[in-house]
């Protein structure tokens, strides 16, 4: 799976028991080998390299997939049945593989993984490639007939959400490379800011949009959510971001730690552990009651403050112990105020 | 002896197995595909072959391939013979045009991280191996992510797929309480960041709209796959909309700070200053839990005054949040 080329930062790496080394089946293997055949039969003499990247293993990997090809054939076993194989020059020549020069057939996961996905861009606002979302939808139900039949009682529904009144006008920003000004709410800091940005992407990521771009107030590349954007507005101005903004990885989520931030320690009950698919975590642990204790970096802890007194009892910090501090005295300032100020139907303050 | 040396081994023994029945054109009986293929040669006994050789064919189907069985030869019926369908067993052709192929790659990287995520990639892969390049760089500007980190959503979605009834244990959202399920799956989908299951409660003898989040534990299958039958022109977007979103708005009295509270500002029906340090703001809500969330976020900024249910759950998440976190009742340092 592709997702392997990311195990360091995902939230078991590194995790004692977690054994991630993975021991590749024969099956995953040879449905590997099945697809690499013909794909490197119409690429003859492409670097290993690139064969890596493609299928998400190291070069050392495709080379011993390329040394047991070499081994199989038509049946007799001699010379002449054998699939020929050459790769020391760093290009893989590849050649006698008739019998599997065709791709198999999709299954059933894969088709409807890109079938779902594809009904879901279509109904993207204001998606300019709509129609060739459309062209591919047809071919690709059109080839994969009956595997592909499940696939409408399977949704993703990206149409809607909060901030749409913006997210025409970011998309026709990034196109026209334009420079926007943002009134934002930094979420974390319930602070109100201005910026400019260089729009680079816009983004749909569980049910929220965003806008990604170079920010000139952080000097760095930033996401915004749509919904907390309070006006936005096109300048007339090159909007080009500069060559070093590099989009970030959204493949853990929408936040980016940095190797110097501050580390936290959290320990969170059956209830919280959500945060820990949440939030990429650098190690994670799981307790006896069912919960996990985990570590991740942040920059700004206004908002794991917030997110602790949103989860209670839930969760609690370990570490720092700043930051446990705060957490505390922030819930203890506003049940203070709860005991002073009675609800309107009078409901008895709870002494923390 | 090696696990790493067997598995190649393995490898080597089925992809010879795969090349013998593409290529061969009549069905080829158990013996000859023991004689053709090298590595069954090795095989201690006529029982450990055909063990051997049951094994791979399983897992050869579940791989997708079309082994088919035939009758050897008509005289002698008893005697099945093998062979793959090689119309069967190729992806037809079709061609791509540059700009399809750079949109199916951004179908393919929608699922973000896990379950579906290395399916959608082998699948491009495949569409891909004809040979034409994708053309990334006219890359669309937007990039939807969904994510499935729900532990249930594997199996509630084979489940889907297969029409195959399932039990679980599920936790309602209002209650906490949690209760055994019995439901025939219809659908899943993923709104406004969650995945939700609809489905036909057997239990409670109507259809029902589960969070999978919800879900607790295991999701058993309980029964044969296709055993029921999910109501034509089922659309569940309609039906979770329904009972997620028709709920009546209910409105909250809050005492915000004075430059605080950003967000409830701007949802706010109405704002009134009661002095220089707080303003008595009026929201409209419909999920009490949901709302205690963004409320708890602002700490100390923000109070609710009214209802009293919403400051119940404030309170008890902040009276929460002061003692010393999950299974620690009582030992604070």
């Amino acid at each position: 799976m592709s997702a392997m080329k990311q195990s360091g930062q995902s939230g078991q790496s590194g995790q004692p028991g977690h054994g991630r080394q993975p021991s590749e089946s024969a099956t995953t293997r040879l449905s590997r080998l099945l697809t690499m055949v013909p794909w490197l039969l119409n690429r003859q003499g492409v670097e290993i390299e690139e064969a890596a990247r493609e299928f998400g293993v190291s070069a050392a990997q495709v080379e011993s997939d390329l040394a047991l090809l070499f081994l199989c054939g038509t049946p007799g076993g001699y010379h002449g049945d054998l699939i020929e194989a050459e790769w020391e020059s760093g290009h893989v020549y590849l050649g006698n593989a008739d019998t599997i020069k065709r791709p198999l057939r999709l299954g059933v996961d894969e088709a409807l993984a890109l079938i779902v996905s594809l009904r879901a861009l279509v109904a993207v606002p204001g998606i300019g490639e709509r129609d060739a979302v459309v062209r591919a939808l047809a071919k690709l139900e059109a080839a994969t007939g009956s595997a592909s039949a499940g696939a409408s009682r399977i949704q993703v529904l990206i149409d809607e959400g909060a901030g749409e009144e913006f997210l025409a006008l970011a998309q026709q920003a990034r196109a026209s490379r334009r420079r926007v000004h943002l009134r934002y709410l930094v979420p974390g800091r319930d602070e109100s800011t201005e910026r400019d940005v260089d729009p680079m992407r816009v983004i749909s990521f569980d049910a929220h949009w965003y806008l990604e771009g170079w920010c000139h107030r952080a000097d760095d590349v930033r996401l915004f959510r749509l919904d907390r954007i309070e006006a936005l507005s096109v300048l007339d101005e090159d909007g080009t971001p500069p060559e070093t903004a590099q989009p970030r990885d959204l493949d853990f989520g929408v936040f980016m730690p940095q190797a110097d931030d501050q580390l936290v320690r959290l320990e969170l009950g059956p209830g919280a552990v959500w945060v820990s698919d949440y939030y990429p975590v650098e190690s994670l642990e799981r307790t006896p009651d069912g919960g996990v204790v985990i570590d991740l970096r942040t920059a700004d802890t206004a908002w794991l403050r917030r997110l602790m007194w949103q989860l209670g009892a839930q969760a609690r910090v370990l570490e720092p112990a700043e930051l446990a501090d705060e957490v505390r005295r922030g819930a203890r300032a506003a049940l203070d105020a709860y005991a002073a100020v009675p609800g309107s139907t009078g409901s008895a303050p709870v002494s923390g | 002896m090696s696990t790493k040396f067997n598995a190649a081994d393995k490898t080597e023994r089925l992809l010879n197995l795969v090349i013998c029945l593409l290529y061969t054109r009549k069905p080829l009986p158990k013996a000859k595909i023991r004689d053709a293929v090298p590595q069954y040669g090795t095989s201690a006994s006529d029982e450990a072959f055909d063990r051997m050789f049951e094994r791979d064919k399983d897992e050869l189907r579940e791989l997708g391939i079309p082994l088919v069985t035939e009758a050897y030869d008509i005289l002698f019926d008893d005697e099945p013979g093998y062979r793959i369908d090689r119309r069967e067993y190729a992806l037809p052709e079709i061609s791509f045009a540059a700009d399809e192929l750079a949109v199916l790659g951004l179908a393919s990287r929608v699922w973000a991280q896990a379950s579906l995520a290395g399916p959608a990639a082998q699948g491009l892969r495949k569409l891909e191996a004809a040979g034409v390049e994708r053309d990334d760089s006219s890359l669309i500007g937007i990039v939807p992510r969904v994510r499935t980190v729900e532990p249930a959503f594997e199996p509630v979605k084979d489940a889907v797929l297969a029409r195959a009834p399932v039990v679980f244990t599920y936790r309602k959202s209002g209650t906490g309480e949690a209760a055994t399920r019995h439901v025939q799956p219809w659908a899943i989908a993923s709104w406004h960041g969650h995945w939700y299951l609809t489905g036909f409660d057997t239990g409670k003898g109507a259809p029902r709209v589960f969070r999978l989040g919800r879900i607790e534990g295991e999701v058993a299958v309980e029964g044969r796959a296709g055993s029921y039958e999910v109501p034509a022109g089922h659309q569940p977007s309609a039906m979770i909309r329904t009972v997620a979103v028709e709920r009546e708005p209910r409105r909250a009295a809050l005492r915000v700070r004075v430059g605080a509270g950003h967000s409830l500002r701007r949802q706010a029906r109405t704002v009134e200053a009661l002095d220089d340090t707080w303003s008595l703001v009026a929201v409209d809500f419909t999920d009490t839990e949901a709302f205690s969330d963004e409320i708890c976020s602002f700490g100390p900024d923000v109070l609710v005054t009214d209802p009293p249910e919403l400051r119940e759950s404030v309170i008890r998440r902040l009276t929460g949040a002061l003692g010393s976190g999950p299974g620690n009742e009582g030992a604070d340092a």
